[in-house]
């Protein structure tokens, strides 16, 4: 049974004369590292939001069709208890953190669970150091970087084990390089913990290579659904306006140009430059 | 922005900053209770003396020196009042004891604040925040506070990005009479406020994505335990207020304008 | 034409932001100002508009002195879009938005209403001109704020992070509204972190680390550089990744066009083929 399941999801903000999302069916198996992407405006936020019941329970609204997470009706169940099956990071690292100290941040869901603290001290230093923090578990969230600050959110969402963690656009304001931290440590906790990603990104460049499904939205909808490689080597694709990564595009204009580089579309700088020599080299 | 940087918590570890926030402040307010009740200036004097182990120990010197000098505007026109009314009141007559009674007057005010001053400055607000959180109050009141603090030097930051902001768009802060000044301040105050209500909104969503409200019996990853120092300062405060009642019922405290011959 | 000779500023909290940086931008030039969080990219650049002023040292913005001028004086030859557009925006209409800087730096009435119309219709708000900031997207925001910086027309253009939160097809916009900015003989500085889009504009790069800049030329050499990019943490655009990796077969290492890349490579795949 897959671990979040939506079937004609539909949903408007309260005063909008258009739904944000409409007729959206998808399915994601457990364990999976999914990329939800497509233009600004496209309703991936929107969607992030139904999956731990913030859409419809904070925001209101009116929500139609079903949506299944972790065998639970999300429409039916308040956030805190969803929050226990799937954690939530937002794009703004600063305005997730409200404790004085690190360790207190990433303790605060357990300590809203009730969490005994001989736990909640075992958790939070687990937290801590999967994510590579320990050792600023005592400093105050104002002192550290954008990417350090990203970092104490994922360590709070993980400390309180949840089986999905969805993250929304969590390196929008972060440089290339501590983005590709933080995207090596999801992928850590997706392939050593199992826990199902879902990732909302622009970035298509840094995050295609961990992905093993994609969904591309547009105005709303859901245009395209399936493996990262066949979707992106749709050429349908180019027509939405995603970034697609340039080592893809690169494989595209060289077949087309007549060149035999294999069937397999790259994702990555590294897979086309092995691509490459090997066909050079042949 | 000077202002907010005695905000910006500097963690200072003293034996002062160490003891329990609870027993602190119950000692503050044995400390405001016997400014209270005594109105001679001898042991007004003795209260304000009390203070100072604590702000040696603590080093907070600067800070407690400069809340001083904050005060002094307030007790100088406290104590010219109370002389000018002792004057008129006693017939355009000024006597010693007038003057040593509105220098009590005075000093009894000095001690009410800076008794409350050295509170805070030997509290960082981490500590005040999980003593509020283990007290009795519902912890709404104390993550608002907690929370209140650990955004003040981010809206800080934020009232100087939009002032530049501004600033590069023509904007003249300093520029016109009082009210064109005031009017200046529309385009920083509501970009600061609108951006206010945002973060409150994203704030939010993130309390509810980390469970909040799932029950009622909340628990805490840290606890203030109380140490030997924290019974020692409770020992100090019971003093304090058992020799207060003594010396009010049976102590007949001489004021110093009799000891010194001048009543 | 904007001079910056040894130029050292500290903060008033004492840390040092600038530590003796010196650049001459001339008229109509495209830079990018590159670099680690904290290395003083945007310290420098508020330089220009005289937010800030040296410690020591001299910035001049056509000939004029920034440390003896306000900032009102000199934002008229120098705009500055900030990153967060609601830093900026506070007004009932887009209009008055845009009027505001036209307001402040003392145009006439019927000025003004030419200006705002040349603004909106430049950034595609004509439809929006009546409607409240607040109402609109957040592109649409940055889009606003960029009008009422361009409405009085300032020779040099400063962006602050412009492509931050932008999808695709925003960015492509944006470079295409740089381009067009510079045929209009402007003066643009970006500061940026964003490799793939500075590689696709290919300007002036110039790379800063810890107040210094280490670094000062092509885009493509500045970006492709092996020991300039450990010391600033500065990511390779992926096409150069690539070719990296090619060395073996004698491709040059700075390549950072997408179709500078196909024709280079197809001419070996070609030959292979047949």
């Amino acid at each position: 049974m897959p671990i979040i399941e939506t079937r004609n999801l539909t949903y408007t903000y309260p005063g909008a004369s258009r739904p944000s999302i409409s007729d959206v069916s998808i399915k994601v198996e457990k364990g999976q590292f999914v990329l939800i992407t497509g233009p600004s405006g496209c309703g991936k936020t929107t969607l992030c939001r139904t999956f731990n019941g913030l859409i419809p329970h904070f925001y209101q609204g009116e929500l139609k069709g079903e949506i299944t997470v972790a065998g639970q009706d999300a429409t039916k169940h308040p956030t805190y208890e969803m929050a226990k099956h799937v954690g939530l990071v937002f794009q703004n690292p600063e305005n997730q953190l409200f404790a004085l100290s690190v360790e207190k941040d990433v303790a605060f869901g357990l300590e809203n669970l009730g969490v005994s603290r001989e736990e909640m001290r075992k958790r939070v230093d687990w937290a801590l150091n999967l994510t590579g923090i320990y050792e600023l578990r005592e400093r105050s969230p104002h002192e550290m970087s954008g990417g350090q600050q990203q970092r104490v959110a994922i360590a709070a969402v993980l400390a309180m084990q949840p089986e999905i963690i969805v993250l929304d656009e969590p390196t929008s304001f972060l440089d290339p390089l501590s983005a590709e931290k933080i995207f090596e440590v999801i992928h850590e906790f997706n392939k050593k913990l199992g826990i199902t990603v879902v990732l909302v990104e622009h970035r298509l460049d840094l995050t295609a290579k961990y992905a093993d499904h994609i969904i591309i939205m547009d105005e709303g909808k859901v245009r395209f659904d399936g493996d990262t490689r066949e979707v992106l080597s749709n050429e349908e694709t180019r027509l939405i306006g995603v970034g697609i990564p340039k080592a893809t595009l690169l494989y595209e204009m060289l077949k087309k140009d007549g060149a035999n580089l294999g069937n397999v579309t790259p994702l990555s700088s590294d897979e086309l430059a092995k691509m490459l020599l090997e066909a050079i080299h042949s | 922005m000077s202002v907010f940087d005695g905000l910006k918590f500097r963690k200072v570890y003293s034996p002062i900053h160490n003891l329990d926030p609870r027993i602190k402040f119950i000692y503050v307010l044995a400390v405001f209770v016997a400014a209270i009740i005594f109105s001679a200036i001898i042991p007004l004097v003795v209260l304000f003396i009390m203070q100072l182990p604590f702000v040696l120990l603590a080093r907070v010197q600067k800070q407690w020196i400069r809340s001083l000098r904050g005060a002094l505007f307030l007790a100088l026109f406290i104590f010219v009042i109370n002389v000018a009314t002792n004057f008129f009141s006693n017939g355009y007559v000024l006597t010693a004891l007038n003057v040593e009674n509105a220098a009590a007057m005075t000093l009894r005010f000095v001690v009410l604040v800076e008794s409350f001053s050295v509170f805070f400055l030997t509290t960082s607000p981490d500590h005040l925040g999980l003593a509020l959180e283990q007290s009795r109050v519902p912890y709404e009141f104390s993550f608002a506070f907690t929370t209140a603090v650990r955004f003040v030097p981010v809206l800080a930051e934020e009232a100087q990005t939009i002032m530049d902001a501004q600033k590069a768009r023509g904007l003249e802060l300093e520029k016109g009479n009082f009210l064109k000044r005031i009017r200046n301040y529309v385009p920083v105050l509501i970009p600061l406020i609108v951006s206010a209500i945002r973060r409150s909104l994203e704030l939010a969503e993130a309390m509810e994505s980390r469970a909040w409200g799932a029950t009622k019996n909340r628990t805490n990853l840290y606890a203030l335990k109380l140490h030997r120092g924290d019974f020692v300062l409770l020992a100090v405060t019971v003093g304090v207020l058992v020799l207060t009642v003594y010396a009010f019922f049976y102590v007949h405290v001489p004021t110093l304008s009799h000891l010194f011959g001048f009543a | 034409m904007l001079v910056v000779e040894d130029v050292r500023f500290s903060y008033p909290s004492g840390v040092e932001a600038l530590k003796g940086v010196s650049l001459t931008v001339k008229d109509g030039e495209f830079v990018a100002i590159m670099g680690q969080n904290g290395a003083g990219k945007t310290t420098l650049v508020k330089h220009f508009n005289g937010l800030l002023k040296p410690s020591s040292g001299s910035v001049r913005v056509n000939g004029v002195e920034t440390k003896k001028t306000s900032v009102a004086t000199l934002a008229r030859n120098v705009g500055f879009v900030f990153q967060n557009p609601d830093h900026q925006l506070f007004s009932e209409t887009v209009d008055a938005e845009i009027a505001f800087a036209l307001k402040n730096f003392g145009y006439e009435a019927d000025v003004i209403e030419k200006r705002i119309t040349w603004a909106v219709n430049l950034l595609g708000l004509t439809q929006y001109r009546k409607t409240s900031p607040f109402m609109l997207s957040g592109g649409e925001r940055k889009r606003v704020a960029l009008a009422s910086v361009l409405a009085w027309d300032p020779q040099i253009l400063i962006l602050d992070e412009p492509t931050i939160g932008q999808d695709h097809r925003q960015k492509e916009n944006l470079r295409q509204f740089i381009m067009q900015m510079q045929t209009q003989g402007k003066t643009i500085v970006i500061v940026t972190h964003d490799v793939e889009f500075v590689a696709e504009c290919n300007p002036r790069v110039m790379l800063m680390r810890e107040g210094k800049i280490v670094g000062d030329g092509a885009g493509k050499d500045i970006l492709t550089n092996p020991e300039l990019l450990e010391q600033s943490s500065i990511v390779l655009p992926q096409i150069a990744q690539v070719f990296t990796r090619l060395t073996s077969l004698g491709y040059p290492k700075n390549i950072i066009d997408l179709y500078e890349a196909r024709d280079l490579l197809i001419e070996k795949l070609e030959k292979r083929r047949r």
